[in-house]
């Protein structure tokens, strides 16, 4: 652990300072959202395979692909007859991976299964989703608090796996799957990382104000199924009152359970809350390229993540619905708002006060490494974790990018050592597939950063994609 | 598979916005670009224009005109006949007009930066591919032709520094200016007795040279607005302070070692003051197209540049060296670039 007097912790390589813009939504309370009349369920809202349609929900149990390919959709929807409708109440399951990696899948609504339709997904395009129409008076399922510390290891597991948690910090990677270590595998320390260093996103700081008991109640938790006592909350500097809060918590614990969490707080840089650099700033260990984090012994779970880890086993409430950050000057009204998972934003929108006429660009996600749609019937997933309604006047003229001209911003500004300039300019005079020597395959996480500061405005993570692709298709052909 | 099942799932009134931008992440970008670098860049160059108006009479401010205005015109009219966009907005073209009007002597005929314009624009830089391909620096490549070929103009406009302030004298430099000798040139020929007879004391020398006050090409005279100019570059964090300083620090040290009449006897401090260390520390060494990228490569590039002078200076046919020495260095970057790759994430175990 770093122990310097007034220094906060700190990533030594890369990383940028853009302009915050969090004051937007960073004081508002947590809102809840009126139920939506529809909800669209991607079957695939993780990392892993998609959820398959439960059993008894449709008379015949096949693999998403199937719905698009076969006859039963052939334009990507496929409607239930009335017989097959059936009525699902708030948090009922609705969709499941049985054994393989995944997540389950539940409805936020009480209502009527519509059937499995193709919806505009913010990555995919389109991809299969079940559509959930509300029906029926709403009632809130009553939520009783359990004493979680009689649980066994496996009890607790069961259950996260059971409500369907994913990684809420990005790359939605099954929580459960997560925490649960193989055999052999021997970590000491577990960071929760609440450091949110994307610009605009305010939810995770949120949550962290307002449910910090239930966070430090998630990490025990999580801490004793590793079997470990050692957490670090990770907090970039800028949000004071969420450090307060959760250090509140964690020091006025009734029952501590020999568990030593504490909190951290984070120098205020993009990108904070990639686990290589909060792990790096926190222990001063660097994860060596194409492993995983447990081999130098850490476990990294996003704040959001741990409360929910602690709904699911304290209250039995599945994951259903999630704080989403719903910011920028391009909507009427910014908000910190609990959403059901599967929410169109034409709700959100229509919640909120409508869009401003000089709205430029809608963003799922943060502004650096978010996807720019174009439909509001784009649904919100697990891992949304904001939706931002930028303005011209927030993301700038779309220019067309320059030249490379060499001056070496992007080497200053990755995070991870990388030259994006020399991949980017291979990539243009056709060589994308020569850039394997650049060794950005397990290292670039597109945080952006590169693109960021280029001042030529060129589309750096665009190109590295591009090599990606070409590298990866040269591989292949030499397989052959 | 009807329609009517379709459109149910048409959620909301209006779907889709007509207007939204849909450009990938990230979506929000630095405010620096590549134009405000470069027109930063012009701007930091300005002061040393005003001195050198001041020292030499307004004859510098025409030359320094007249080779913009060439490289500025050889740029659109090349990129016109090659099809490219015309970008002469951007900049790039006006820094390689003011620099090659800063390297040459202000007593030279107002016509002479128009073929080194030509050279450095159309053969170093569209030729090459344009605006960040060029392997040599443009407007040192246009210096090197005209002192191919113009040597007697190039090696002879020096002119003596006005301190009268004599009206008659500005409006006339360079028609019957006196022509004189640079520091470097006494230096060399003269040895340091010389260069004292000629321009007083060392001290006297430290103060002239440092505010300009001494024959040399147009705006290379004044290390303390070239000194300004480049700490505003360095604030602005658009240069790095890796490749001036090595450079000036190879120089100032070899020239203490071996610029002497015994070892360790040369005059450091006269030597980055004199000739064109400073704008090409700042200016010329650090232009990103032909320096490395890499912060170890940039001192080794800049210490090789120093070195290089220094050989140029004492050994060689030529008084001043910084020219060849950048031009010789240029052709190096790919390898430095190759050696010194940045430090990788999983490699910083510290």
């Amino acid at each position: 652990m770093k122990n310097k007097a007034n220094v906060l912790p700190d990533f030594p390589m890369g990383g940028i300072h853009p302009s915050e813009r969090k004051e937007l939504t960073e004081h508002l309370p947590i809102e809840t959202m009126i139920d939506p009349p529809k909800v669209a369920l991607f079957l695939k809202q993780h990392v892993g395979y998609p959820s398959e349609v439960m059993f008894n929900l449709i008379s015949e149990l096949h693999s998403p692909e199937y719905y698009l390919e076969d006859n039963i959709c052939k334009d990507g929807a496929c409607s239930l007859d009335a017989s097959e409708k059936k009525k699902v109440v708030e948090g009922e399951l609705i969709g499941s991976t049985k054994n393989r990696i995944g997540a389950s899948l539940h409805s936020g609504i009480t209502g009527t299964v519509e059937g499995i339709y193709d919806t505009i997904h913010p990555v995919l395009g389109k991809a299969p989703a079940i559509i959930v129409s509300k029906s029926g008076d709403a009632k809130k399922p009553p939520y009783t608090k359990n004493d979680w510390t009689s649980y066994t290891r496996e009890e607790l597991l069961a259950k996260i796996n059971a409500a369907g948690i994913v990684g809420l910090g990005g790359a939605g990677f099954p929580a459960d799957i997560k925490i649960n270590l193989k055999p052999g595998v021997f970590v000491d320390t577990l960071i929760l990382n609440g450091s949110e260093c994307e610009p605009y996103l305010t939810c995770d700081h949120r949550v962290m104000v307002e449910y910090a008991h239930d966070i430090v109640e998630g990490a025990k938790i999580i801490l004793k199924i590793l079997g470990i006592t050692r957490c670090v909350i990770g907090i970039e500097n800028n949000k004071p009152d969420a450090i307060k809060a959760l250090q509140q918590a964690a020091d006025n614990d009734p029952n501590k359970m020999g568990c030593d969490i504490f909190v951290q707080p984070l120098t205020v840089k993009y990108p904070h809350g990639s686990a290589d650099q909060i792990m790096q700033s926190i222990t001063d260990r660097v994860r060596p390229s194409g492993k995983r984090s447990s081999s130098i012994g850490i476990i990294v779970q996003n704040v959001y993540s741990t409360k929910t880890i602690y709904d699911a086993v304290a209250l039995d409430k599945p994951f259903y619905e999630r704080v989403v950050t719903i910011s920028g000057r391009g909507i009427a009204r910014q908000a910190n708002l609990m959403v059901k998972i599967g929410t169109p934003l034409s709700d959100i929108v229509k919640y909120l006060g409508g869009t401003t006429p000089d709205l430029a660009k809608i963003v799922i996600g943060g502004p650096m490494m978010g996807v720019a749609v174009s439909s509001l019937n784009t649904p919100i997933t697990k891992t949304t974790s904001g939706v931002l309604f930028l303005t011209k006047e927030e993301i700038g003229e779309d220019q067309q990018y320059g030249p490379c001209i060499r001056c070496g911003f992007c080497l200053d500004a990755c995070p991870m050592g990388l030259e994006p300039n020399s991949i980017s300019v291979f990539v243009e005079a056709g060589k994308g597939a020569e850039c394997e020597q650049f060794g950005f395959l397990d290292d670039c996480f597109q945080c952006g950063s590169c693109a960021y500061a280029c001042p030529a405005k060129r589309p750096l993570v665009q190109f590295i994609g591009l090599a990606r692709i070409k590298v990866e298709e040269a591989k292949k052909k030499e397989e052959n | 598979m009807n329609s009517s099942a379709k459109e149910t799932i048409q959620i909301a009134e209006k779907p889709y916005f007509d207007n939204l931008s849909v450009s990938f992440s990230p979506h929000i970008r630095s405010q620096v670009s590549t134009e405000r670098i470069m027109w930063t860049v012009v701007a930091c160059l300005m002061p040393s224009l005003i001195v050198s108006m001041f020292v030499f009479g307004f004859q510098t401010l025409m030359i320094t005109a007249v080779s913009v205005i060439s490289c500025v015109m050889t740029e659109a009219i090349c990129q016109k006949m090659f099809k490219r966009p015309v970008t002469i907005s951007d900049g790039s073209a006006v820094i390689t007009g003011v620099l090659l009007a800063y390297v040459i002597p202000p007593g030279v005929p107002i016509w002479m930066p128009i073929p080194g314009a030509i050279m450095a624009i159309f053969v170093t830089k569209i030729i090459m591919g344009g605006l960040g391909f060029n392997i040599f620096n443009p407007a040192l490549m246009g210096r090197a032709l005209l002192m191919a070929s113009y040597p007697v103009a190039m090696t002879a406009g020096w002119l003596t520094p006005i301190r009268d302030l004599s009206l008659d004298k500005y409006l006339n430099s360079g028609v019957d200016a006196i022509s004189t000798a640079t520091p470097l040139y006494v230096l060399k020929h003269y040895g340091l007795s010389g260069l004292i007879d000629k321009f007083g004391s060392l001290s006297t020398m430290y103060f002239d040279f440092f505010f300009g006050f001494r024959p040399g090409c147009i705006g290379e005279t004044s290390a303390c607005v070239l000194l300004v100019g480049g700490l505003v570059l360095l604030y602005k964090r658009y240069i790095t302070w890796h490749t001036p300083v090595s450079m000036m620090v190879s120089t100032a040290f070899l020239t203490w070692v071996f610029g002497g009449e015994t070892y360790f006897s040369g005059d450091p401090i006269l030597a980055v003051l004199s000739g064109g260390i400073i704008l090409g520390a700042f200016f010329m060494a650090t232009d990103y197209v032909t320096s490395p990228n890499e912060k170890r490569g940039q001192l080794v590039f800049g210490a090789g540049i120093g070195a290089l002078t220094v050989l140029i200076r004492l050994k060689g046919g030529y008084p001043e060296g910084v020219c060849y020495a950048i031009l010789l260095m240029n052709p190096l970057v790919p390898a430095l670039d190759q050696w010194f790759r940045p430090k990788r994430f999983s490699e910083g175990a510290s």
